[in-house]
């Protein structure tokens, strides 16, 4: 499963991050060497095995339906990031994180 | 006294010969002195730090001291504190301040240890050497042209320069047991689930463990009866009763199973590495210890398998870096989706970028079946090999690390070489088991200076009272662990 | 050509616990933006999730309810794509192994025109529990949305159907009785304005008798059921315009506009997303065993089949009329109340179904809404069964009390409504009536029954409608046949 460029920008885009033109090419050739080391599962049967997502073979631990957060908004909105665009004040007003307008 | 153990600290402060205030200081006199070349700590804050030590004081005063009460510890950054900076070695969290306190942080806050400073790492703990982190390479204490290792090689850089008593660690697929072998220190991964994740910043949540970095099995003993223990806001935090992880230390290893696996002896191997380790294993059978040959057949594929899974918990856990609500967001952007890619472009660095798209590209749709679905019954098959193995050996022996420290800039740019330094590392995360590194002796690198060698420990699940049985029996009979390399003040350096 | 339609529902139900599905942040609504955001809410680094008890029960429930299998085993995964509500970059949901899994609920889809009502069987495929999303608000800031994550984590079960609805009259019954069982079984509040209860809807539209299913699209989060009436009309009219146009149908993800009472896609979905799901390593596989299945079942209310069952042995009713009174907890606790406090079972059910639900959906009422309680209403049937007022009376009696008077007996003397069964002066009536109508009488006598009707409804206008009308009859028969 050889990479191409067009994938390198296709899961650059699903990850959300900016990939230049120069960059892609460098990109890909790191990439498909990791493909490669990757590819040697490949070699392997594994009809009939069940995956292993987990190391315990344990079940879920329930929490009871208890209120134990308390209002820390100031708290954590101190660590909000500068606005950007030429605004360096904080990313929030009246308690809402700030991002541009959202497109439905 | 920068060389004592941590008990011998403890009794130090306890029977007031000496006052956590004077104990932190003189640390930190060495931080200012060999930090600023050695680039171990990523943040300090004395005025918190020397808080903590009064308070130290005041509890030993009172009488109510525990073992590590006063002792001076540092901190992979890796872990959230409370009003601390907390980066995880990256741009994105430069001037991220954790809002609240990791599990690992409160249980050292809870038994009065002091907390010394964030020690430097690879980039969300991705890397073997300790270069991708956004705040500098550090340097290894035995030789500054070479790395300490990684992810934790903050930690072990502190560790191996007495600039702290001991440290926290982290790993994923070798981050302690690596750089504890490059930097010639006793290193503990436990079992999946005996220490908390709840405050610790994910990299691959279903292999990421904490666990000492110290100066020996004894330490690491110490560190583990804070850190180890149930935490209910950890799903996959094991409820298990409180355990003394010093309680086996004397036991004697007569009769005591070692299975050396052949695929950690064969092709790969520096030989210098495997004659260290040879040296080791020669001394436990003088222990009274049997050797086992053993197979882990499928130890070649747990690094494709890692790489595959690693990546894609990664690739999910780093989503939540976009600029939004902590963290870095780029300077200029035209709209929603140009904030996002150009804040996490900016934010993450090369590697962290290189595993979110493999990561991505692993999970996308045509793909799963291929490489996730399969990576994980591959993991099961690594897991099976160790189950087997354990039916006739009580602990597994090899190198940490395939050869000793490489010089920075060596494999920097060749992710695939940087990543098989994990080879013998990585399987017991796929398979949840705990891993030590114990120095085992030097080994003349190609310049001549002398560099330490690590004996890997593995043991079976819960089984980390033995190894530490196993490594503190062997740390009575040689004195690898109490070596210490010569440092060069900051001003010598240039 | 004759074209039809296939409806399949997927409903957001939030659950009704105090905290949010994976931290113990309160869920209650209306709360001062990001007040309610815990450090997992908003996902800061580090943080881990651990599932809530009460989410679980509320799922067995739901699953209980609809005759479903509840998976010993389902799993957690990540549900991968970026979007500011959404803090960590990923929805914590159920994808392949879900808790509940095929179900059915049984619809009564009332008359309308010339079709009579009739019950539909619904089939679920699933339901799985997943984390709602903050909101986007917008307006604070210029050119920029705010973030509200107050939201961000409140448990949610999502409900899919199979593609079984045929009509926009089916889905919106079908969504009608799932609204209503929620609420009956308690695991969600149904507040629609809130958002508690949110449908979106893949509509398709195929020749008739195709067996291939056409290509869908789906509206988006219908929070009312007038909307999504509006919205399936709309939608179907339009793919099957765009199809006999010679045009095709692209699968999309479309909104409705109340305003316009039209559908469009959005914009923010155009480009095809590869969620990449796979299993969240921070939760653990959650297993459900047939004692947790029984501890739930122990503490379910009657559930509305077996009430129908139990009102028709009960109260002698009719099938027809023992569903209707069960498609709502309320109107049959509200039936049951009127019973119990005196009102004969049969007349109770009609009235129920009757002028209550007349009034009500003419009000757009609820239930628990009604100004007349159910007590009242007892009192009022009361006083038909003692002949004290008539039926025609009866509902006068009724709009007064709708209206806020409050007693009945207050009520029949103020207006007069008191039937006469004073013997005496019904026979004066009747000896009126029969002296002024002899032309009737004679008709009556030479064997036209229709003069019968006509004579008696002289009497009852002779006496402004007051005359008790079986005394009336009797009396007028004893009378023509001495």
């Amino acid at each position: 499963m050889a990479l191409s460029i067009e994938d390198i920008k296709k899961i650059a885009h699903l990850a959300r991050i900016e990939v230049s033109e120069g960059d892609a090419a460098a990109t890909l050739s790191k990439l498909t060497g990791i493909l490669g080391l990757i590819e040697q599962m490949q070699a392997v049967d594994t009809t009939g095995i069940v995956p292993m997502s987990h190391s315990q073979d344990l079940s879920q631990r329930l929490r009871d339906d208890v209120v134990t957060k308390v209002n820390l908004r100031e708290e954590f909105q101190k660590n909000a990031p500068a606005l950007g665009n030429g605004s360096s004040e904080p990313a929030v007003a009246d308690g809402l994180y700030l991002v541009p307008k959202v497109i439905e | 006294m920068i060389n004592s153990s941590l008990k011998q600290l403890g009794d130090m402060l306890q029977t007031k010969k000496i006052s956590s205030v004077e104990l932190t200081q003189s640390f930190l006199s060495r931080i200012s002195e060999y930090n600023p070349a050695i680039n171990a700590y990523i943040a300090l804050d004395e005025a918190k730090t020397l808080a903590q030590a009064k308070a130290a004081d005041a509890l030993i005063a009172s009488g109510s001291a525990l073992p590590l009460t006063g002792i001076p510890i540092a901190q992979k950054d890796i872990f959230c504190a409370k009003g601390w900076q907390t980066t995880c070695g990256s741009k994105m969290l430069a001037n991220f301040i954790a809002p609240y306190d990791a599990q690992v942080i409160s249980q050292f806050d809870a038994v009065g240890a002091v907390n010394l400073g964030k020690t430097n790492m690879d980039e969300f703990a991705m890397g073997s050497s300790n270069e991708t982190s956004y705040f500098g390479g550090v340097k290894n204490p035995w030789d500054f042209d070479r790395v300490p290792g990684g992810s934790s090689g903050g930690s072990a850089a502190a560790v191996a320069a007495r600039l702290c008593a001991a440290a926290t660690g982290t790993d994923t697929g070798g981050s302690i047991r690596q750089p504890a072998s490059l930097c010639g220190l006793t290193g503990l991964k436990p079992t999946y689930g005996v220490v908390s994740r709840y405050g610790m910043i994910a990299f691959a949540s279903s292999l990421d463990q904490a666990g000492p970095m110290a100066k020996s099995a004894e330490d690491c003993a110490l560190m583990m009866n804070v850190m180890a223990g149930f935490d209910e806001r950890d799903s996959t935090s094991l409820q298990r009763e409180k355990e003394d992880y010093t309680r086996d230390l004397n036991k004697p290893l007569h009769g005591l199973r070692i299975g050396l696996p052949k695929e950690f002896f064969a092709e790969g191997l520096d030989a210098n590495v495997g004659n260290v380790i040879e040296g080791a294993i020669a001394e436990y059978k003088k222990l009274g210890a049997e050797i086992v040959e053993i197979s882990l057949p499928n130890t070649g594929l747990s690094i494709p398998v890692y790489y595959v899974l690693a990546p894609a918990e990664a690739s999910s856990n780093l989503s939540r870096y976009d600029g939004v609500r902590y963290g870095h967001r780029a300077a200029e952007y035209t709209d929603l989706m140009d904030m996002y890619c150009k804040s996490r472009a900016e934010g993450f660095g090369a590697e962290v970028k290189r595993r979110i798209l493999i990561g991505t590209y692993v999970l996308s749709a045509g793909y799963y079946d291929a490489y996730y679905l399969k990576a994980q019954q591959i993991r099961r098959l690594i897991a099976q090999d160790f189950i087997e193995a354990f039916k006739q050996c009580d602990v597994i022996m090899g190198p940490a690390a395939p050869s000793t420290a490489f010089k920075a800039g060596e494999k920097v740019d060749d992710p695939v070489a940087m990543y098989l330094q994990d080879i013998y590392t990585i399987s017991t995360n796929l398979a949840g088991l705990p891993g030590m590194s114990v120095p085992a002796g030097f080994s003349a690198g190609s310049d001549g200076k002398a560099l330490p060698v690590g004996l890997q420990i593995i043991g079976n699940y819960f089984d980390e009272a033995r190894m530490l049985n196993v490594a503190h029996q062997y740390q009575q009979v040689t004195d690898w662990h109490t070596r210490m390399p010569e440092l060069k003040a900051s001003g010598d350096l240039a | 050509m004759e074209w039809e339609v296939v409806i399949g529902l997927e409903t957001h139900a939030q659950l009704q616990t105090k905290t949010k599905i994976f931290s113990g942040a309160s869920t209650a609504f209306g709360a001062e933006p990001n007040t309610q955001a815990c450090e997992v809410s908003i996902a800061l680094p580090g943080v881990l999730p651990v599932l809530n008890k009460e989410a679980v029960q509320c799922a067995i429930k739901f699953g209980l309810a609809v005759n479903a299998e509840i998976a010993p085993r389902s799993v957690f995964a990540r549900k991968n794509y970026f979007y500011p509500d959404l803090p960590k970059g990923y929805q914590i949901s159920q994808y392949e192994l879900p808790v509940v899994g095929k179900g059915a609920v049984t619809i009564q889809v009332p008359a309308a025109g010339k079709n009579a009502a009739y019950e539909k069987v619904i089939n679920i495929t699933r339901a799985h529990l997943e984390e709602d999303a903050g909101k986007s608000v917008h307006g604070a800031v210029e050119g920029m949305s705010g973030i509200d994550l107050n939201r961000a984590g409140t448990p949610l079960l999502e409900i899919v159907t199979e593609p079984d609805m045929r009509s926009a009259a089916e889905a919106v019954a079908y969504a009608k009785q799932l609204h209503e069982l929620v609420q009956w079984i308690g695991i969600c509040d149904g507040n629609m304005q809130e958002g508690s209860f949110r449908c979106d809807v893949n509509v398709s539209v195929r020749k008739k008798g195709s067996e291939k299913l056409g290509t869908r699209r789906e509206i988006k989060n219908l929070n009312s059921f007038k909307f999504m009436q509006q919205a399936i009309e709309y939608e179907t009219n339009w793919q099957i315009e765009t199809l006999e146009d010679g045009g095709t149908i692209q699968q999309a993800t479309i909104l409705f506009n109340p305003d316009t009472g039209e559908t469009r896609a959005m914009r923010s979905k155009e480009e095809a997303n590869d969620y990449r799901y796979f299993p969240d390593p921070d939760l653990l596989p959650l297993e459900v065993t047939e004692a947790d299945k029984a501890a739930v079942r122990a503490n379910m209310p009657e559930l509305p089949e077996a009430m129908k069952a139990r009102f028709e042995a009960q109260y002698a009713l009719s099938g027809y009329d023992a569903s209707a009174l069960t498609t709502s907890r309320a109107l049959a606790d509200y039936f049951v109340a009127a019973v119990d406090a005196g009102a004969e079972a049969k007349q109770a059910a009609n009235w129920v179904m009757g002028s209550v639900s007349a009034k009500l959906n003419a009000e757009d009422k609820a239930i628990h809404d009604s100004p007349v309680s159910a007590s009242q209403l007892a009192q009022l049937l009361k006083r038909i069964a003692d002949a004290t007022i008539s039926n025609n009376a009866a509902k006068q009696v009724f709009e007064a009390m709708w209206a806020g008077e409050a007693d009945v007996d207050v009520i029949i003397e103020a207006k007069g409504l008191k039937q006469v069964s004073d013997t005496g002066a019904i026979e004066a009536i009747i000896n009126e009536v029969l002296a002024a109508n002899s032309a009737m009488v004679e008709e009556y006598k030479a064997g036209k029954e229709k003069a019968f009707n006509a004579l008696v409804g002289q009497a009852m206008k002779a006496s402004k409608g007051k005359a008790n009308p079986a005394q009336v009859n009797d009396m007028l028969k004893k009378k023509l046949t001495a």
